[in-house]
C-alpha cells in the first residue's frame, strides 16, 4: 500500500464516519428563551441562565431527551419589556425554537403572555409575579414559589402582628412589581386588622432617601414593609442604618428584591442585620431535597467563571427546577406536543431540587414557599458567611422554620 | 403630616443632597456651560470613575476620596483625547456639529456602559470607608456623614473653579473662548487647545465626583440613566458656565426635593425638580446667573 492508498483510506473512512454520524444524530430540542443580560435585571437573569444551562449539561450527559440533545436559544432583552416581543416572535417564527422559557422578572415577561395565549403555546415562567391574573392562559406555569398573590406581604405583617405590631409603614418603588405587591400588602392590612400610618411610593430614579426614612421615622410605625429594586434597597438600608426608624419597629423588610444577591449582601455586610426579607431558598437544613447539594457544587465552580452571582441562592436552582420540570413532563408524555405536556404539568407534584412543585389553575404554586428570612450575626465584607446556616434564618412559613423573629428590630440588629 | 422639626430636617438634608448634586454637574457647567459641548456621555464617565474609585478602594484599601483624587489625572488625559477626537470628527466640520456631537457622545455612554459590563458584570458595588454608614446626632437630628464629606468637597470644589475661572490666565482663557472664540484666535490664542484644556479639566472633576457618587450609594454599570436629566437640569438652572450657580442651583433643586420627599410623597420629588427649572427659565431664560 502506497502513500495514496493510504490517504485516500483516510479519508474515506473520515467521510464515512462524518456522514454515518450525521444520519444517525437527531436534531436537537431548541428551548429558546430571552434573559436580561444587561440592565437592572441582568444579575439576576445572568444566575437564572446559568441554573438553566448546568440543567442543559446535565440532561445532555444523560443522552438527551426523546434521544435528542437539549439545545438553548437566548437572547439578550435588556431588561425591557419593549425588547420581548419582537424577541419571542423572531425565537418562534424564525429559530423555530420547540419550547419556550419566559425571561426572568414580571417586566419583561408580562409583555409576552398575549402572545402566548394567542398561539396557544406552553410557557413556563420565570420569577414573574401575578402576569397571568388578567389573560388565565391555561398553559402558563410560574416557576416561582409565591403561590397566592399575598403570599408576601401575608408572611411578613402577620409576623409583624404576632410580635405585637399594629401600625404599618409601607414604602414602595413606583413600578410594576413592587405596586403588585405593595397592593395587596394593603389588602393584607385590611383583612388582619392593621392600620396604615404611612403609604408611600417613590420613583426608581430616586438616590437618597434619607429624607424619606425621617419623614417614615416620624409616623412611629409597628411594622415597616418596604417593596424596593436592588439599588433603592441597599440605599433604602444605609438611610435606616443612619437616620434609624425608631425603638417602636418590631420587624422591617418584606420585599426588598437585591438583598438576595451576592455582590449586595456582601457589601451591605452587617447592616443587613435584623432585617426580615423575602427569600426562595437559602442553606438552612430545611431547603434541600435530592440534588441540591450536586447543583450548588457545580454552580459554585461555573458561578466564577460566568462572572455571575457566586451563591446563586435566589434564582440558579429555580432555573433547574424549570429544566427538571420540562424534562419529567417530555419523559411521561413522550412527545414535544405543547398541550400533552401543559396537562401533566398541571396535574402532577414535581421532584425539583427545590423541592415538590403542584401548580394551581391560575399556573402559580399551590402552596405558597415564598420564605421570610432575618439575617443574622452578618459580618462585613465576608461573602462565604452566607454559605453557612444560620446567617439568614427563616421565620416563616412554619413547615419550613428554622428559628424564631427576634424583635424589636433597633435591638435585632445588634444580634 | 407637618411640623416644624420635619421641615428643619428637610431642609438640613436638602442642602447636602443638594451640594452632591452639584458636584456631580460641576464637570458638565464648564464642558456643556462654557465650552458647547453637548457632552451626554458626562454621567458615563462619571459612573467610570466611580469604578476607579471602587477598584482602588476594593484592591489598595485606598480611602475612596484619595482614589479620587489619583484618578482624576488620568481622567484629565481622557478628557484630552475624547475632546480632540469630538473635535476632528465632529467640531471641525461644520455647524452641525451640536446634532451630530449628541450622537458622537451618546456612542461613548453605551461604549463606556458596556466596558464596565464586561470588566466588573453587572452587580452593585460599593466602597468602604469610616465615615460610610455612620451619623452625626445633633439633638435629635441625625445627618449621614457620607452627606457631610459630599458637602465639603462640594464646596470645596465650586471655590476652586470659580477661583480658578476668574483669577488664572488659563481660566480666564477658558472664559474667553466661551464668550468669543474668534476673537481669541484674532489675539493668537489657538481657541482649540484652550478647550480641550479646558475639558480636560471638566473631566478630571468627574474624578473626584465619581468618588462621592460611590460614598453616597453604590453604583451600577447603568446608573448614568438616572444622572443625566438632573446634571443638566442644574447646569441649565444655574446658567450656562456659571460655577457659583451651579452650587445655588443645585441646592435649591436638592431642598425642594428633600421636602418635597418628607412633606408631600416621593412620587411629586422629581416633578419638582423639573418644574423648578421651567419656573426659571421662564422668568430668567439665561438661568439663575447667566448673562
Amino acid at each position: 500500500m502506497n502513500r495514496r492508498d493510504v490517504f485516500g483510506w483516510a479519508t474515506a473512512a473520515v467521510m464515512f464516519g462524518l456522514m454515518s454520524g450525521a444520519s444517525a444524530e437527531e436534531p436537537p430540542i431548541k428551548i429558546g428563551m430571552s434573559m436580561p443580560q444587561t440592565g437592572g435585571l441582568a444579575g439576576g437573569g445572568k444566575a437564572s441562565l446559568l441554573g438553566i444551562e448546568i440543567w442543559r449539561d446535565d440532561v445532555n450527559a444523560k443522552g438527551g431527551l426523546l434521544g435528542r440533545k437539549v439545545e438553548l436559544v437566548v437572547y439578550d432583552d435588556k431588561s425591557s419589556a419593549s425588547e420581548t416581543p419582537a424577541l419571542y416572535a423572531k425565537l418562534l417564527d424564525v429559530d423555530k425554537v420547540d419550547l419556550l422559557f419566559a425571561p426572568y422578572a414580571t417586566v419583561p415577561t408580562a409583555p409576552i403572555m398575549p402572545l402566548v395565549k394567542q398561539r396557544g403555546l406552553l410557557l413556563m415562567g420565570n420569577f414573574s409575579f401575578q402576569v397571568n391574573s388578567k389573560i388565565h392562559h391555561d398553559m402558563w406555569f410560574n416557576n416561582a414559589p409565591w403561590g397566592p398573590a399575598d403570599s408576601w406581604a401575608n408572611g411578613f405583617l402577620t409576623l409583624g402582628q404576632k410580635a405585637g405590631g399594629k401600625t404599618v409603614a409601607l414604602l414602595s418603588s413606583d413600578q410594576e412589581f413592587a405596586q403588585n405587591i405593595v397592593t395587596t400588602a394593603r389588602d393584607v392590612t385590611k383583612k388582619i386588622g392593621l392600620q396604615v400610618v404611612f403609604d408611600q411610593a417613590y420613583l426608581p430614579s430616586t438616590v437618597e432617601f434619607s429624607s424619606i426614612i425621617r419623614a417614615l421615622n416620624a409616623a412611629k410605625p409597628d411594622i415597616v414593609f418596604v417593596a424596593s429594586y436592588p439599588p433603592d434597597s441597599a440605599a433604602i438600608l444605609k438611610a435606616v442604618n443612619e437616620i434609624g426608624v425608631g425603638d417602636n419597629v418590631k420587624i422591617f423588610g418584606g420585599a426588598m428584591v437585591g438583598l438576595q444577591f451576592a455582590a449586595v449582601m456582601e457589601n451591605l455586610g452587617s447592616l443587613l442585620n435584623g432585617v426580615v426579607n423575602y427569600n426562595t431558598w437559602l442553606p438552612e437544613p430545611s431547603m434541600y431535597f435530592d440534588g441540591t447539594k450536586e447543583f450548588f457544587e457545580k454552580y459554585t465552580k461555573r458561578a466564577i467563571q460566568a462572572k455571575v452571582d457566586p451563591l446563586g441562592f435566589y434564582l440558579a436552582p429555580y432555573g433547574y427546577a424549570m429544566g427538571q420540570m420540562i424534562e419529567e413532563a417530555i419523559n411521561a408524555t413522550k412527545s414535544l406536543d405543547q398541550k400533552a405536556l401543559a396537562k401533566f404539568i398541571r396535574e402532577n407534584v414535581h421532584k425539583t431540587i427545590v423541592g415538590p412543585i403542584a401548580y394551581a389553575e391560575d399556573g402559580e404554586w399551590k402552596e405558597s414557599a415564598t420564605l421570610e428570612a432575618q439575617f443574622r450575626n452578618v459580618k462585613d465584607k465576608n461573602i462565604d458567611q452566607f454559605r453557612s446556616a444560620g446567617k439568614q434564618v427563616i421565620v416563616f412559613p412554619d413547615r419550613l422554620k428554622t428559628g424564631d423573629l427576634v424583635t424589636p428590630f433597633e435591638a435585632s440588629r445588634g444580634n | 403630616m407637618f411640623s416644624l422639626d420635619l421641615l428643619r430636617d428637610a431642609v438640613v438634608l436638602g442642602v447636602l443632597l443638594g451640594c452632591f448634586y452639584a458636584a456631580v454637574s460641576i464637570g458638565l457647567s464648564i464642558s456643556f456651560g462654557l465650552l458647547d459641548v453637548p457632552h451626554v456621555a458626562h454621567p458615563a464617565f462619571l459612573v467610570l470613575a466611580s469604578y476607579g474609585v471602587y477598584l482602588c478602594n476594593d484592591q489598595y484599601d485606598i480611602d475612596p476620596l484619595l482614589a479620587g483624587l489619583l484618578i482624576a489625572p488620568l481622567f484629565f488625559l481622557l478628557g484630552l483625547v475624547t475632546y480632540r477626537l469630538y473635535y476632528e470628527t465632529f467640531e471641525r466640520r461644520g455647524s452641525d456639529a451640536a446634532v451630530r456631537g449628541i450622537a458622537f457622545f451618546f456612542g461613548i455612554a453605551f461604549i463606556i456602559e458596556v466596558l464596565i459590563i464586561l470588566q466588573f458584570g453587572v452587580d452593585q458595588r460599593s466602597v468602604t470607608a469610616s465615615y460610610i454608614g455612620k451619623a452625626w446626632r445633633v439633638g435629635d437630628l441625625r445627618i449621614p456623614i457620607r452627606q457631610l464629606v459630599a458637602f465639603a468637597v462640594a464646596l470645596a470644589l465650586t471655590v476652586f473653579l470659580a477661583t480658578y475661572l476668574s483669577k488664572t490666565f488659563m481660566g480666564r482663557a477658558i472664559r474667553a473662548v466661551a464668550q468669543d472664540e474668534e476673537g481669541l484666535r484674532l489675539m493668537g490664542a489657538n481657541p482649540v487647545r484652550i478647550k480641550q484644556f479646558a475639558f480636560g479639566i471638566a473631566t478630571a472633576v468627574l474624578g473626584i465626583a465619581g468618588a462621592l457618587l460611590i460614598i453616597v450609594a453604590p453604583v451600577e454599570p447603568t446608573l448614568d440613566r438616572v444622572y443625566i436629566g438632573r446634571t443638566f437640569c442644574v447646569v441649565v438652572m444655574a446658567g450656562l458656565g456659571s460655577i457659583t450657580g451651579t452650587l445655588i442651583a443645585a441646592i435649591i433643586l436638592g431642598v425642594s426635593e428633600s421636602i418635597v420627599l418628607t412633606m408631600f410623597g416621593a412620587s411629586w420629588a422629581p416633578a419638582i425638580s423639573f418644574a423648578l427649572l421651567l419656573g426659571v427659565l421662564a422668568v430668567r431664560p439665561q438661568g439663575l446667573l447667566g448673562r
